[in-house]
């Protein structure tokens, strides 16, 4: 293998598994190390320039960093990074003399926002310090998009979402509140420099069988209806619920329908429990306060008895492969089953409708019916027109919309500065800082902490299913935390090996608690996987090699499942490994793009 | 060195030994010599040859006299016997212990200063009496914890870190060993544990006294350009004469022999030595060639390093005092002391 080159961010960015797994690339491992020095406000302050919901997303993140979390691999259970990032959250002080000054006097750029959500409101944050003018419209009275709408308060309080959200609509945000576009012909009259549309998949899907129209009183679309619960528009439902649907949205259904009165919940899938699209802890937390969960129960009509819904019938289904290998569902043939019920929600999916798109204004559209965009910059065919979150690629989660946000400030704020958005565009940049003290002091906690995952106490579920508005989690405290933190392996801090300076004394190979260090003949990479110390399966992990040491051979470091725990580096007589803190640089509007 | 605990922590997929024992289970505590010193790795070695023999660890004892390299034993295997004599009376402590206890695996660890200086006397007479043990001397040429004076292995004219040469002839110890009748004698580098290992096996099943002299560089005060005993003076001037591979009797590979200059020794359990010569005219079972054939790469620089000498049937300490199959420890009083009516016995005969 040739040489790695370490210049190349993307190495040592993909070392660090739970930066390079959030799409908004939130530097992990500092802002657990500040949390473990008590240093909450710092923490809060790191989370907001990437992830711009810090309290809320320490809540309700879909945490795609929790999985790719090293200390998952060398132990059972990741960090609890995203309960983590509710501790700063929680506990920091009041940050009003951190946040970016907003110039009185204005750039003389408009910039209009379609939607109030996590999409819109990243790029109102980016661009209102750089002096941009921007006016929002949001269908809703109030701010917020789907975190307002689709997640229960009993998940995220509503002083938290009003907290986040309003720090950004004080930087002065023009808001048109209760007002939907109903034309972006009309919204392009306007004379904004640029179109930002962030507004989301607002339709849920329905399910056309037999019963439907009867039933249509007893039949809700779920994320309408927990809008409308947020909205205080609905307060009651039946005794007898029915959840169709095996996403986050089915969870949240269910749970908001036991605490409106709902006794009996039942939550169907079609398909297998494990294969559901819930997070696995949103499925915890449903069957923590009593919910079923039925898999492999397709929806085939709904009983009407005088006129009103009585009841869903279901076929049961299991799994098996066709001839090519494809798993597909099949009924099973036994007789069908017949859940009663007063009313069902519906949570199948939801998907964009942009009806008020005019379809001959320069914005193309695919089969799908989505916006044709560029993957960098989010432009859509039309140059002044860009999506972002739900509206761009259909449905992920408030992370991304996050992440959507900044790319597209970005290419609005080149647009507006007459500049190219492919070629204009700020690169990454990586900086390694040696974290040596001392002969053994580093700064950083090198001591592996052999602590499992903690658990987030819970509030007495008495209490939280009588009250939709009382928060279920109750958050770690600091002591927790602490402990928590410990177990973080900072991966950010990364193994930095300078072959002029190897002796070849082995030390590093002998102490290296999880074998990550071979000195070996070179190779290509396939066949040097298999001579490494430790078996170097996964290959989504590097390999990290070094140019040829004295006796001709190179130093293979598998990057999988090292523990940063610097025992080559202190091991090392020579210095030939040093522990060098590694900070990824990400743009954002401004900055180099004003240069 | 470092002052964290090693995480307990290993690799998911660590292979294990049929005892069903990673090799992590045969370390010991964390080391406290100095970063990069080469006992440590030799410590690993042995690590990795325990493991690969699946010896149970309990069944070892480990002897050292004073020194860094008598610290190493507390570094590897932390659940075998141990016991870290007087400087220079390792062999007396394993000469007693063996005597005692036939049945544990004796893995000596000496220094060139425990074993060249003090302990000469004491090293000589454990050879001469066949001790079952592996004797290693982790070989310096620097005495490293008393700051750095030439040790009696260090070359004629080689120089101090402090820059003075050393006006003395060495003793090698492997020539010694050759001379004084060991059946198993190797040296071999710490910074090569592709060789060190396979030989380390070897000598610990071997049935009678083996040797093995490491050349373990002191990376604090002896690993400098004019040292004779530094990693790159040694990668320099390393000539193997020998490519050994033990094969227990267990995991015998008959496909691994191969025809030509590859030597088969089976040993009295059945485990297999092969032996591959690299040097073209080097034979490892003439005890009077290998001193010569020494002498004369030491002449030249050369440092021989591989399986030297191998006598295929070694006599023991107990075969030669003639001692009961059982462990001597094992038999009950009245056998070890059959009293005053036997005794009578044997001096009446002498009469």
């Amino acid at each position: 293998m040739k040489k790695t080159d370490i210049s190349d961010l993307q190495h040592f960015h993909k070392v660090v598994d739970c930066q390079w797994a959030c799409p908004a690339h939130t530097n992990v491992p500092e802002y657990i190390r500040l949390i473990a020095a008590g240093r909450y406000t710092d923490s809060y302050m790191l989370n907001w320039f990437s992830n711009v919901f810090p309290g809320v997303l320490g809540r309700t993140c879909d945490r795609p960093c929790e999985p790719a979390c090293r200390r998952g691999r060398v132990e059972e259970k990741p960090v609890a990074i995203c309960r983590l990032k509710r501790v700063a959250a929680d506990f920091k002080d009041d940050i009003s003399d951190r946040l970016p000054a907003i110039p009185s006097k204005k750039n003389g750029k408009r910039v209009a926002l379609v939607g109030a959500g996590p999409a819109s409101l990243a790029v109102a944050r980016d661009l209102l310090p750089l002096g941009y003018e921007v006016v929002l419209y949001e269908k809703d009275q109030r701010g917020g998009g789907a975190m307002r709408t689709q997640i229960p308060a009993f998940r995220l309080p509503e002083s938290v979402l009003d907290e986040e959200v309003d720090r950004i609509l004080d930087f002065g945000v023009e808001c048109h509140f209760g007002q939907p576009v109903q034309s972006m012909g009309w919204l392009l009259k306007q004379g904004f420099d640029a179109v930002f549309v962030g507004s989301g998949a607002p339709r849920g899907r329905d399910l056309d069988i037999p019963g439907r129209q009867e039933a249509s009183a007893n039949i809700h679309i779920g994320i309408d209806w927990l809008a409308s619960v947020a909205f205080e528009h609905i307060n009651t439902i039946g005794k007898r619920v029915v959840v169709i649907g095996g996403g986050n949205t089915a969870m949240d259904c269910c749970r908001t329908a036991l605490r409106l009165g709902g006794e009996q919940v039942t939550v169907t899938v079609r398909s297998g429990f494990d294969e559901m699209k819930a997070s696995p802890w949103e499925k915890e937390d449903a069957m923590h306060e009593g919910i079923p969960i039925l898999d492999y129960h397709a929806p085939k009509s709904f009983q009407i008895d005088n006129g009103r819904l009585s009841g869903v019938w279901f076929e049961k289904m299991r799994a098996e492969r066709d001839d090519k290998g494809r798993r597909r569902l099949v009924p099973t043939g036994e007789p069908l089953v017949l859940i009663p019920c007063d009313d069902v929600l519906m949570a199948i999916g939801q998907e964009n409708a942009f009806p008020w798109i005019e379809r001959d204004i320069g914005i193309e559209f695919d089969q799908w019916d989505m916006p044709k965009l560029d993957a960098d910059t989010f432009q859509s065919t039309h140059p002044q027109v860009f999506f972002g979150g739900d509206a761009a690629f259909g449905p992920k989660n408030i992370i991304w919309a996050v992440a959507h946000g900044h790319a597209a400030a970005i290419s609005m704020d080149l647009l507006c500065q007459g500049k190219d958005l492919h070629a204009d565009r700020p690169a990454k940049g990586v900086t390694l800082v040696s974290q040596k003290m001392g002969m053994h002091d580093w700064s950083y906690g090198n001591d592996f902490a052999a602590t499992q995952r903690l658990a987030v106490p819970h509030a007495d579920k008495f209490k939280t299913l009588k009250n939709i508005k009382v928060e279920v989690e109750l958050g770690f405290d600091a002591e927790m935390a602490l402990k928590e933190a410990a177990r973080c392996l900072n991966c950010d801090v990364q193994t930095v090996f300078t072959e002029n300076l190897c002796i070849e004394c082995d030390a590093c190979v002998d102490i290296c608690p999880e074998d990550c260090i071979t000195f070996t003949t070179n190779g290509d990479e396939a066949e040097l996987r298999t001579r490494l110390t430790a078996p170097a399966t996964n290959l989504d992990q590097p390999l990290y090699v070094s140019d040829p040491v004295p006796t001709g051979r190179v130093m293979v470091k598998d990057e999988d499942l090292c523990l940063h725990c610097g025992f080559c580096a202190e091991r090392c007589p020579t210095g030939a490994w040093d522990m060098q803190k590694s900070i990824l640089t990400l743009p954002q509007a401004g900055g180099v793009c004003r240069v | 060195m470092s002052y964290l605990p090693k995480p307990k922590i290993h690799h998911p997929q660590l292979p294990k030994n049929t005892l069903g024992l990673t090799r992590r289970d045969y370390e010991g505590s964390l080391s406290t010599l100095c970063a990069g010193c080469g006992h440590d790795s030799v410590s690993a070695a042995l690590i990795q040859a325990c493991f690969e023999l699946d010896l149970p660890p309990h069944r070892v004892g480990k002897l050292s006299g004073i020194g860094c390299s008598s610290k190493t034993p507390t570094y590897f295997l932390g659940p075998a016997h141990g016991f870290n004599s007087v400087h220079g009376r390792m062999p007396s402590i394993a000469s007693g212990a063996a005597a005692a206890n036939r049945d544990l695996v004796y893995i000596g660890v000496s220094g060139d200063g425990d074993t060249a200086s003090i302990g000469l006397g004491q090293f000589i007479h454990a050879i001469r009496r066949g001790v079952n043990m592996l004797y290693l001397v982790e070989n310096n040429g620097t005495y490293g914890l008393t700051k750095g004076q030439f040790s009696a292995t260090a070359d004629v004219g080689s120089k101090s870190k402090a820059g003075k040469a050393n006006p003395y002839t060495p003793i090698d110890l492997v020539q010694l060993a050759l001379q004084m009748g060991a059946g198993f004698v190797a040296r071999s580098f710490s910074g090569d544990k592709e060789q060190l290992v396979p030989l380390l096996k070897a000598a610990i099943a071997y049935p009678g006294f083996a040797f093995i002299d490491v050349i373990s560089p002191c990376v604090t005060f002896n690993n400098h350009e004019a040292s004779t005993k530094s990693y790159s003076h040694i990668r320099r001037h390393d000539r193997p004469v020998m490519a050994a591979d033990f094969v227990p009797l267990a995991q015998e590979i008959t496909a691994a022999y191969a025809p030509g200059d590859r030597h088969t020794v089976t040993l009295h359990d059945g485990s297999m030595l092969h032996l591959k010569k690299l040097a073209e005219d080097y034979d490892p079972y003439d005890r009077i060639g290998a001193m010569n054939y020494l002498q004369r790469h030491q002449a030249d620089g050369s440092v021989l390093t591989g399986l030297l000498y191998l006598d295929a049937e070694p006599t023991e300490m107990h075969a030669m005092l003639g001692t009961d199959a059982a462990a001597l420890n094992s038999l009950p009083h009245a056998s070890l002391c059959p009293g005053a009516a036997q005794l009578d016995a044997i001096n009446a005969a002498l009469r």
